[in-house]
């Protein structure tokens, strides 16, 4: 509970001993709150001035009164024109204007007198006019409707010949309080007084800015140009020459500096990381307008085999695996995609529908002191943490097999191979047994799931995990895929997360930056054909619901992904058909010197700065006959795989 | 009731000393594959040791739990206790079922009725009542915590 505070100051303040009184003080506002609410104080002060100045009318002598008089007609006109440039559409009181721009033109006496005396009472207006549009900005507050101002400018009449003696002369002893009810003045427009100071301290400073705006307009209607004015005139001239000139030095400055100097391919000196990210950002705006920006001693070969090093040393990359890249993505997005690749993705989990619902998970978790959201629309079950403050693979939720530690990128596999209830299911490589977990809780512990993977060791998490999660239609294995077929077939569906380079995953496992080379892609890629080859063997085609192979990894190289599937497409009666996923990029039908088959547009790939989950690739095949096309020279080309493979 | 449930019949099958929980029609199929590939089939429910007794494994929780005839429930902070493998003293007991004698095994949950793992009751209901707080009311045998404190020797 907060300190009452006290509004009125000075109030009662208690006294002597005791513990009350030891206590701290109440609260005081800070001066610059306190600004506006002695305002709305001084307001009533106001209001307390008038009142003395009520009784003071009645004791002051009329004498004084008519000595008065005078002083107060020159103040009222002044007032009355600006009370007259607040009011801008004001039609009845125009006689009455022009009555006192009459007046005016007598009543001036600083020295614009001499340009103001021959000004008629059109011209007074349009100054007006101009005044009052200018100084709408800060008085459109204070515009009042044409009532309110005929009724005051009566008011004024009777009553303020005196006020504004008063006020004048608190103006001179409270300078301060009248700027601060010159602030107020914008905000309460009603109040007639404070509109009088206004008139009566922008009385100096005013007149000067409106004469300066009617000098404009003069300008536009006279054609006639004071020596000031003129001085004005050259003295803008002259700045738009310097103006000029400075800018075109910083053109010519600008130029010298874009100018990109190639490097020495002898000098080895060594750089600094910032140098070398400054070097790659000039090599790369260079190459985005070659022709006009090249140095054309170097071809453009040059200039992105110096990128090509700058970006491994900086990213620290091997040449091989940034070459692939630099063939895959255009300039501006291969940035991005590194940069991303150095950002940790976002904790993803997806909940367990077999035990909980994501609703009672995240009311649990955030309980626990957990900041979640979900993960898109796109999935039911999905959840992104974005802070926690107990671990998250160590709840008690955890435990009790609510939900799955998981990567975004991994739900969308098993979205597109959509299981249904009742199937007979096969997952080739299913460690850790994320997929695998969540197939079967799709399937709702119905039909069977097989879960395969050729590592003894991995497959134990498989069966942690699928007895946490209560998964009980499963039947854990533990072979070579390539092998399945022969044990067993007619599959309705087979998910196929096939062993990769990962190439997508670089922010889980940095070492795949160094570590892979071509010989590496190229055993991958062969097991993943064998692979993709096995899964299909093992999928029955005539099944009434199924006949599915939905082909995922966490690459991004083509040769692992549309190479593959092509391969596949050749040798085997299956077609590419949509993966239910919408959103992704659509895969290459043409990369480099490849033509994949023109239905690859249907393969669908994730970015990780696109779609800020890891870089992976799905697709989706119909098996539509079980025959195996037979031919003699495809059959050695899988042995010769076969041999090539080193598992 | 485990037997013969709605959904089909269900049975118990040993493979390598391990108990397993299956569908029938699950372990047709599973039968088809090479005993050596073969890890795991349905729910392992415990595992007979070199000495021929029968352990339980914490594998079977969620189908013992809802049969359990003595229950535990802990408070919150002995939840994380319990979890790490400690047994229960009397300060994290939040409630325990009528009628447990002594030496029963009980079912222990969490308050939000969170089955967490098996234990043994270390004194009956009636002397849980008049107890010093830090004496143990359960000795732990095996909780949820097994899943990730030793996945590698689960079966």
């Amino acid at each position: 509970m907060g300190r009452k505070a006290t509004f009125k100051e000075g109030t009662l303040k208690k006294k002597g001993p005791g513990r009350k009184s030891k206590k701290q003080k109440d609260p005081v506002f800070p001066k610059f709150l306190k600004e506006t609410e002695e305002g709305v104080k001084k307001l009533s002060r106001r209001q307390k001035l008038r009142l003395q100045k009520g009784l003071k009318k009645k004791v002051e002598s009329i004498a004084k009164r008519k000595i008065t008089q005078d002083k107060n007609e020159q103040n009222q006109i002044i007032k009355g024109q600006s009370i007259k440039v607040k009011s801008q559409n004001i039609k009845p009181t125009k006689t009455s204007k022009k009555l006192i721009a009459k007046k005016q033109s007598h009543g001036f006496s600083d020295d614009n007198k001499t340009w103001l005396k021959p000004k008629s009472i059109k011209k007074s207006e349009i100054s007006d006019d101009e005044d009052s549009t200018q100084m709408s900005a800060d008085e459109d507050s204070t515009q009042m409707s044409d009532e309110e101002h005929s009724t005051q400018m009566s008011d004024d009449e009777d009553s303020t010949q005196m006020s504004d003696h008063e006020i004048s002369s608190v103006n001179n002893s409270e300078d301060v309080e009248n700027e601060e009810s010159m602030i107020n003045s914008e905000e309460d427009n009603s109040d007639e007084e404070v509109a009088k100071i206004r008139s009566l301290n922008d009385m100096s400073d005013d007149s000067d800015e409106d004469d300066e705006f009617v000098e404009k307009n003069d300008t536009v209607s006279d054609e006639d140009l004071l020596p000031i004015e003129k001085k004005n005139k050259l003295l803008k001239k002259k700045l738009a020459i310097e103006k000029k000139l400075a800018d075109e030095e910083l053109e010519s400055n600008i130029e010298s500096q874009e100018k990109f100097q190639f490097p020495d391919a002898d000098s080895n000196e060594v750089l600094s990381l910032q140098d070398i990210q400054h070097r790659i950002r000039e090599v790369i705006s260079v190459l985005a307008d070659f022709s006009k920006l090249r140095d054309l001693k170097h071809s453009r070969l040059d200039y992105m085999e110096l990128l090509k090093q700058d970006l491994c040393t900086y990213y620290s990359y091997n040449d091989f695996l940034m070459e692939r890249l630099m063939q895959l993505f255009p300039l501006f997005e291969l940035l991005e995609f590194l940069e991303a690749s150095e950002v940790q993705r976002p904790l993803t989990i997806r909940t367990n529908s077999l035990k909980t619902r994501r609703r009672d998970l995240a009311q649990a978790l955030i309980n626990r002191g957990v900041n979640l959201d979900p993960v898109g629309k796109w999935s039911k079950e999905g959840l992104v943490i974005y802070s926690a403050q107990v671990p998250m693979g160590a709840t008690p939720e955890y435990l009790a097999g609510h939900y799955m530690i998981q990567g975004a990128s991994s739900l969308l596999p098993v979205m597109a191979l959509a299981p249904q209830e009742n199937e007979r299911i096969l997952d080739l490589s299913s460690a850790p047994g994320g997929k695998a977990s969540h197939i079967a809780a799709l399937m709702k512990n119905t039909g069977v799931l097989f879960a395969n993977d050729i590592n003894k060791d991995r497959i134990r998490a498989v069966v942690g995990n699928f007895h946490r999660l209560g998964v009980t239609n499963s039947v854990i294995t533990c072979m070579d895929g390539r092998k399945y077929p022969s044990t067993l077939k007619d599959f309705d569906r087979v998910l196929l997360d096939a062993p990769c380079s990962g190439t997508g995953v670089v922010t889980k496992d940095t070492s795949v930056k160094t570590s892979k080379d071509e010989q590496d892609v190229q055993r991958c890629y062969n097991l993943q054909r064998q692979l993709l080859l096995a899964a299909i063997d093992c999928v029955n085609a005539k099944s009434s619901t199924g006949g599915y192979i939905v082909y995922s990894t966490c690459s991004i190289l083509p040769e692992e992904n549309e190479w593959v599937i092509d391969y596949a497409l050749k040798k085997r009666n299956v077609k590419l058909v949509s993966t239910g996923l919408d959103f992704g990029v659509e895969g290459f039908v043409n990369y480099r010197h490849h033509r994949f088959h023109r239905t690859m547009n249907l393969t669908k790939r994730f970015y990780p700065h696109k779609h800020n989950m890891d870089g992976f690739f799905v697709a989706k095949l119909k098996k539509w006959s079980n025959v195996i096309p037979q031919n003699h020279e495809n059959k050695d080309d899988i042995e010769e795989n076969a041999n090539s493979d080193v598992e | 009731m485990l037997i013969e449930r709605p959904d089909g019949m269900y049975c118990f099958r040993e493979q390598k000393d391990r108990v397993y929980y299956v569908s029938e029609k699950i372990l047709k199929l599973a039968n088809t594959i090479q005993h050596n590939h073969l890890i795991s089939v349905g729910t392992c429910f415990g595992k007979f040791t070199k000495s021929n007794k029968f352990r339980l494994n914490i594998t079977a929780l969620s189908y013992l739990a809802p049969y359990a005839q003595a229950k535990i429930w802990l408070k919150p902070p002995a939840e994380q206790q319990f979890l790490f493998g400690n047994h229960v003293s009397k300060a994290g007991l939040g409630r325990i079922s009528e009628n447990t004698k002594k030496y029963d095994g009980v079912v222990v949950y969490s308050m939000s009725d969170l089955p967490l793992g098996f234990g043994v009751a270390a004194r009956s209901t009636v002397e849980c009542k008049n107890l010093e707080p830090l004496s143990s009311v359960c000795f732990h045998q095996a909780d949820i915590g097994e899943y990730i404190r030793s996945e590698e020797d689960l079966l």
